[in-house]
């Protein structure tokens, strides 16, 4: 299983310019998941990796071998797309066979492969059916199919579960966890949808922009995001921001802004190399527990303004000065509009951000 | 009247104006035409005054060889310039069905031909042709060639050539806009599965056009046996026979030999055989979507 490299991969339309510079490694057999807004180049790296785009700049190494002049068909790779991309006039079985056909491989080599995925997708009932008659959830298992028929090392997916409605695509991820399981590929996956890189990639890679805002492992660039960027991607609800100053009071550091005064740990502080000047505090909302008992020092004043009942948890909308925090509470918990509640935030979940470079402290 | 039953009639009263215009312009001069075949009609008599003679004009046109000999020319020439156009008119889109620069442009250009008027066509080519003067032959001789018989020995060739020449643009937009059509995702993934060009044109492009493609080549074939004014304007059917298509002949029939009778039942026989045309040209895209279900859920048996 081949190790993927992109070597400094820029790509201009005209004078546009909208990758600037992509470095990357993706290793063996590693699920790698390409995320961020639209726009932001993902799927622009990903279609240059499969062929489909030109290469301005830099290189492509799949096993230390450039293939950035390749065509498609020369680099090894399958690919499902977006849109699913079936064979209109084919049905399923010809769908999932086109390739070895092409290929020429023997007719029982390749029934066996056929029925081999369709076993996999759970497709063996619809093997005879056009993609005219089968729906979107069928659709996408064909793709699916499609592309580990080809035997190919690399697995190329491009956004493939946001044309389903929101409970297929839940169902499609989980299938496509356990699928992972069974199929040792590399594989590439790009989505706009955070929650989608966090379930199921080894590794996620934060674009925006063009650029790459940060990759490592979910839990690395959720616990400890690189930029204000990438803190505000990942998570849901995601990461509240307020705008503090530093000030020293006594031996302790404080973040001080409208309506809080938070110390920050000790240990923490003697990280940050600066004791005063503008930062943004940043608190995810699992991060601040209803503890109307909580010191002043570890604690936001939070008055309630919209409260969105969603089962187990209602998701509160407050205000804290001038700006707007998320927080999540049980829903149990009796609370009334306008009311002022207090939370405690739990103070290793602390994160602080530069103003001007929005990096993280 | 209740308002249920305006209701039903509105549509009705609304293709009203279609129907009458269709019943004056179509089917009056198709039953005309029908009823005129069975007479004996000279233009100098009113049609009441005909005799009847049942099938008299349909079974001398059968026998007769100076018609058969017309048909069999006609159905060279139809099949041999639908065929080609179809080949040349699909080949130059999927060669051009690609963004360089000045592409616009040169379709627009290749599509002039269609627009020139068949009379004119006609006087262009039989200028071209010319033994002595025209184009073709100057520039061989100029190179020092023999010059061709291009209206006499070749004439039908010359015809074909001049149809093609014309209709090919016809054949050629039509597939562009299919071809455009594609979904783009699907010629994509067929390139990641390894298809090469030509492969992609097999197993993708031309399977998918292919809907597109039938009813072009069925309304090809159509205009192509009722073709008239590019022949008579350039070779008048002759020289002989050779090129005097069949709607060539009914016009001849009815103003040179004065047998309306005969060449309406000349032009039945024309209707006829687009009307089989047609009719097989369906059935064929019936039977085979029905071969391919057939297929389908045999394999599936089997499995």
């Amino acid at each position: 299983m081949p190790e993927i490299r992109l070597d400094g991969l820029v790509k201009r339309y005209g004078n546009v310019q909208v990758l600037h510079g992509i470095d990357l490694a993706m290793h063996d057999n590693e699920f790698t998941a390409l995320v961020g807004p639209s726009g932001c180049g993902k799927s622009t790296t990903l279609r240059m990796i499969a062929g489909l785009e030109g290469v301005s700049e830099g290189e492509i190494y799949i096993d230390d071998r450039p293939v950035s002049q390749l065509d498609p068909k020369d680099r090894g790779l399958a690919m499902v797309f977006q849109d699913y991309a079936l064979y209109p006039h084919m049905d399923v079985a010809r769908n999932i066979s086109f390739a070895l056909r092409l290929q020429k491989r023997p007719k029982a080599e390749i029934d066996a492969k056929v029925r081999e995925v369709a076993e996999i997708v759970g497709l063996t009932d619809f093997l005879s059916r056009k993609p005219g008659a089968l729906s979107g959830g069928q659709r996408q298992r064909v793709a699916m199919a499609r592309a580990l028929a080809k035997d190919s090392d690399i697995f190329l997916m491009d956004e493939p579960l946001s044309n389903l409605d929101a409970k297929l695509r839940g169902q499609m991820r989980a299938e496509l966890a356990i699928m992972r399981q069974r199929v040792q590929k590399n594989m590439i996956y790009v989505t706009h949808d955070q929650i989608e890189a966090m379930t199921l990639a080894d590794r996620i890679v934060v674009m925006h922009g063009g650029y790459i805002q940060q990759q490592g492992s979910p839990a690395e660039l959720f616990k400890s995001p690189a930029n204000k960027f990438v803190a505000g991607f990942l998570g849901s609800p995601p990461m509240n921001f307020l705008s503090s100053t530093l000030a020293m009071e006594g031996d302790t550091l404080f973040a001080k802004g409208q309506g809080f005064n938070i110390a920050i740990p000790a240990e923490k502080a003697k990280s940050l190399g600066r004791t005063d000047g503008a930062v943004t505090l940043g608190i995810r909302p699992s991060d601040l527990n209803h503890d109307p008992n909580a010191p002043d020092e570890t604690a936001l004043d939070l008055q309630v303004q919209v409260s969105e009942y969603i089962g187990a948890q209602s998701v509160l909308i407050c205000a804290c000065g001038s700006a707007n925090v998320t927080v999540e509470l049980k829903s149990e918990t009796p609370i009334a509009l306008n009311e002022t509640l207090r939370f405690a935030v739990r103070p290793e979940a602390i994160h602080l951000f530069d103003d001007k470079t929005e990096l993280a402290l | 009247m209740s308002t249920a039953r305006a209701n039903r009639i509105t549509p009705y009263l609304f293709m009203a104006p279609a129907a009458v215009i269709m019943a004056i312009a179509l089917l009056y001069p198709l039953g005309f035409m029908v009823y005129g075949s069975f007479r004996d009609w000279d233009p100098s008599q009113s049609i009441g005054e005909t005799e009847f003679v049942g099938f008299k004009n349909y079974v001398t046109l059968w026998f007769d060889p100076a018609f058969r000999e017309s048909l069999s020319v006609t159905l060279i020439f139809a099949f041999s310039v639908v065929t080609a156009e179809m080949i040349l008119g699909v080949g130059l889109a999927l060669l051009l069905d690609r963004n360089i620069r000045g592409m616009s442009l040169l379709r627009t250009l290749f599509i002039l031909p269609m627009m020139i008027a068949p009379v004119v066509v006609g006087l262009m080519w039989r200028y071209m042709y010319h033994p002595t003067v025209g184009t073709f032959n100057r520039t061989l001789k100029s190179m020092g060639l023999e010059g061709v018989d291009w209206l006499g020995q070749h004439a039908l060739l010359s015809v074909i050539i001049a149809d093609i020449w014309q209709w090919t643009p016809f054949i050629f937009i039509l597939a562009l806009a299919a071809l455009q059509s594609l979904p783009r995702s699907a010629l994509e993934a067929a390139r990641i599965d390894g298809a090469t060009a030509w492969q992609q044109i097999i197993h993708i492009k031309l399977p998918l056009m292919m809907p597109v493609l039938v009813v072009t080549a069925l309304l090809r074939l159509i205009d192509a046996f009722k073709v008239l004014e590019v022949i008579l304007v350039m070779t008048e059917g002759g020289p002989g026979l050779s090129t005097e298509i069949v709607a060539l002949r009914i016009s001849r029939t009815a103003t040179e030999f004065r047998e309306l009778g005969t060449a309406a039942a000349m032009s039945n026989y024309l209707l006829i055989l687009l009307l089989l045309f047609t009719i097989g040209m369906f059935t064929l895209t019936r039977l085979q979507e029905a071969r391919a279900k057939r297929l389908a859920r045999q394999i599936q048996e089997d499995e």
